[in-house]
């Protein structure tokens, strides 16, 4: 393919931002699990836990989320269709629009402005604004590849379709509300009906924010930083629609024991251990891709995330459905046990695999290498044990709070107060302080060294000129 | 043919594949009779309650309490009848939350007095040793808008009256948080707990020097926060006074028994205003009958 000259400046501006905002969103998680165990942390009426942990949640899965995920698709996009930007003008107000909707979002959460349907805080006038940003988002990405001039739709590609048609449908349909002021709404389903709408969404939150993106972005950088082509392209097909199709029918298995219709639960359940297949069709596929050479791992550090990324997927999809069958769910449900699942996600999955695409994008954008291989190791240890120290310490305490909670004496009472199964989280909720100041530490060294890489890369181009 | 080289069939089939799943379960469900069941017992919010109810929303209560108990033996024993589907026809949104920080309140109406609803908000770790509940004091001095709250109840078609409005004048958040709190799971018929004491049963632990010691630790667990550490009440009755819970004779074992077990409600006989949640599926008799020999051993102090 001959040069041509793409437009990166967007895709920058967006990983920057999301630089930024997952810092905060750390910095958050850091405060919230400190109020757990310490209750003077609360400081009325703005920042008590139930107004932050909503921040902490959007400003992970908005501000570092689908900031990353806007700014890597812009460029593997642009890589994949050979195609430039069609709307510059229209990408630029993007960055510009999303960065203030975040703020707005903060502020909107911290005065009190909170549906209280779950990843979906947002009040109207914010879901408008979200929804204006998506579009934007949508007519410059499905442009590129309806214009483009690779005729083949890569892997990634599939992904990036699917994940820009399932957002926007999930997103409008659960946000739908009544507005009774321009602070407040109330959802146009009631009840159990408005229970199964929103575990639908809020699932596939899961399924089409953190886990269709990732593997977009797992599907262009891991080959790429491996200089290897994927393992099976036939593997490829058959994961990708069975994963976007069996996504669908799962999120009422968060709603195990509740009052929504058994077979609804039944159904999702069904489909969810089917979903282990799909997953780990990717996971599979990743690691043939390696070839065997695992010892590459020692010497590529891009390898060692993405590995350990896809490992993290590939653990995530085998614990989830495990705890979505009723049994387990009774025990395991509304503990401390399901923060530690999501973390292993987020801190391990998601963040993993865009900081490994973050790292080898920037480079390549500012035509140098990065700033140090060292401080990147440092950055991969440090965030793979605060994220183990999380998940795993919480595992304990809701399997410990889980079997408190349903302990009996021998004459068939209970045999603990809910505050005495909630003193017995305490020492836990104390580590994974420790565990998340760990991971703060970790991504501060990332955040340094890519602030350092892109400064070596605009001195370069400085001695150039 | 190859829809890997045509974007924008393969945009309609995944559009299509993403789709299936979606009517399955979300949009099919939406017309069935079991997704949106009637019961009379269960009335829409008053003007009060709804506004305790946008509190509740905005304060994020819902991030550490569930409102709804599974059907399962110990959910049961703790929080009361399992939740219907009736329960929350007029629920915009659901608030059934995804984790328990804190304990679950889908039946926390009635269980205790407003009183003790007021206090506990204003400083939750004063009645409940070791809570990690935040204080929600500031909700006392934010006044309520009553033509904002009319202006809703219309929105959602709730039935209300002109003084329910007017009575909200002068009322303050806090009012509104606790008439939600007492709201919750009441519209519930709740079965009559089964009997675990005979009328004139005698405590068989009482001066048993372990049993006064383990009755002094259920206590102190349960107990302090409305009887005080030590036992003089505060939001519940002076357990030291001969004239305990209103009564100016002496309360037999088995009478404490059953107000332990029980709890209290308005109008029983010879039992103070009410107001005291029964413990009795959560204790059993043997930690009922050494809190009694616990309480007694107190009382022979005075």
């Amino acid at each position: 393919m001959a040069t041509q000259d793409l437009n990166y400046d967007v895709a920058k501006g967006f990983a920057f931002s999301a630089l930024l905002w997952g810092t905060v969103t750390v910095l958050l998680g850091i405060l919230i699990a400190s109020q757990l165990v310490y209750p003077n942390l609360n400081f009325a009426p703005f920042l008590t836990f139930g107004r932050l942990r909503p921040l902490h949640i959007n400003a992970g899965a908005i501000g570092f989320g689908i900031g990353a995920i806007f700014g890597l698709f812009y460029y593997i996009t642009q890589r994949l269709t050979g195609q430039d930007i069609l709307f510059p003008k229209l990408a630029k107000a993007h960055l510009w629009l999303f960065n203030v909707a975040v703020v707005l979002a903060a502020v909107s959460l911290l005065i009190g402005m909170n549906t209280t349907k779950e990843y979906a805080e947002l009040e109207w006038p914010l879901d408008v604004v979200v929804v204006i940003l998506w579009v934007m988002f949508a007519i410059n990405i499905l442009g590129m590849i309806f214009k483009r001039k690779q005729m083949h739709l890569y892997v990634s590609l599939w992904y990036i379709i699917a994940t820009i048609i399932a957002v926007a449908v999930l997103y409008i349909i659960n946000n739908l509300a009544i507005p009774v002021s321009w602070n407040k709404s109330y959802s146009i389903f009631a009840g159990v009906n408005d229970a199964n709408v929103e575990w639908w969404y809020g699932h596939n939150a899961v399924g089409f924010i953190f886990t269709t993106p990732i593997l977009a972005m797992f599907y262009y950088f891991f080959p790429k930083s491996a200089n290897l082509p994927i393992y099976s392209h036939r593997l490829s097909i058959v994961a990708f629609w069975s994963l976007i199709f069996a996504y669908l029918w799962t999120g009422a298995h968060h709603l195990i024991y509740t009052p929504v219709p058994d077979w609804i639960q039944t159904v999702a359940m069904a489909f969810t251990i089917f979903l282990i297949a799909p997953s780990w069709g990717s996971v599979v596929n990743g690691y043939y891709t390696m070839g065997g050479n695992w010892d590459r791992m020692r010497s590529n550090y891009l390898i060692k995330f993405f590995i350990l990324g896809i490992t993290f997927y590939g653990l995530q999809t085998i614990q989830g459905p495990t705890q979505g069958l009723r049994t387990i769910s009774a025990l395991v449900h509304y503990t401390d046990w399901v923060p530690g699942h999501v973390h292993m996600g987020t801190m391990g999955w998601v963040t993993m695999t865009i900081c490994a695409s973050i790292y080898y994008m920037l480079p390549q954008i500012y035509k140098t290498e990065i700033y140090s291989v060292k401080l990147a190791n440092l950055h991969f240890w440090l965030v793979l044990i605060g994220q183990l120290m999380y998940s795993v310490t919480m595992w304990i305490t809701g399997i410990q709070q889980g079997a408190m909670w349903r302990a009996t004496d021998q004459d068939g009472s209970l045999t603990y107060t809910f505050i005495e199964t909630n003193l017995a989280n305490v020492p836990f909720w104390q580590l994974r302080i420790i565990a998340g100041i760990i991971f703060l530490c970790g991504f501060l060294v990332f955040v340094y060294n890519v602030i350092m890489t892109a400064q070596k890369g605009r001195r370069l181009a400085q001695e150039v000129a | 043919m190859n829809i890997y080289k045509k974007p924008i069939l393969f945009t309609l089939l995944a559009t299509v594949t993403i789709l299936s799943g979606s009517i399955a379960m979300m949009i099919y469900p939406m017309f069935l009779e079991s997704t949106q069941p009637h019961n009379k017992l269960q009335q829409p919010y008053t003007p009060i309650e709804l506004a305790g109810r946008d509190v509740y929303q905005a304060e994020g209560c819902n991030n550490c309490h569930t409102q709804t108990v599974r059907p399962l033996k110990a959910e049961v024993a703790r929080y009361g009848p399992y939740s219907k589907a009736w329960e929350f026809e007029y629920d915009r949104p659901f608030l059934w939350g995804s984790k328990r920080t804190g304990p679950d309140l889908a039946r926390v109406g009635g269980k205790y007095s407003d009183k003790w609803h007021y206090k506990h908000m204003s400083n939750p770790a004063k009645l409940k040793a070791g809570s990690n509940m935040p204080k929600y004091d500031f909700l006392a001095d934010i006044e309520l808008k009553p033509a904002q709250i009319e202006h809703r109840m219309k929105v959602l078609g709730f039935p209300y009256t002109k003084e329910q409005i007017e009575e909200l004048e002068g009322m303050t958040q806090m009012d509104a948080i606790v008439a939600y709190l007492q709201k919750l799971g009441t519209a519930v018929p709740r079965p009559p707990r089964p009997k675990m004491v005979k009328e004139g049963d005698v405590n068989t632990l009482a001066n048993d020097p372990k049993a006064i010691a383990q009755g002094k630790k259920i206590f102190e667990l349960n107990c302090t926060g409305c009887h005080g550490i030590d036992l003089k009440g505060d939001v519940g009755a002076d357990l030291t006074d001969v004239i305990w819970l209103g009564s100016t004779e002496d309360f037999e074992d088995w009478e404490i028994f059953e107000v332990i077990a029980d709890g209290t409600y308005k109008g029983l006989k010879r039992r103070a205003e009410g107001g005291m949640p029964p413990f009795g599926d959560f204790m059993g008799k043997y930690k009922i009958w050494s809190l009694i020999a616990y309480i007694r051993s107190m009382e022979a102090q005075e």
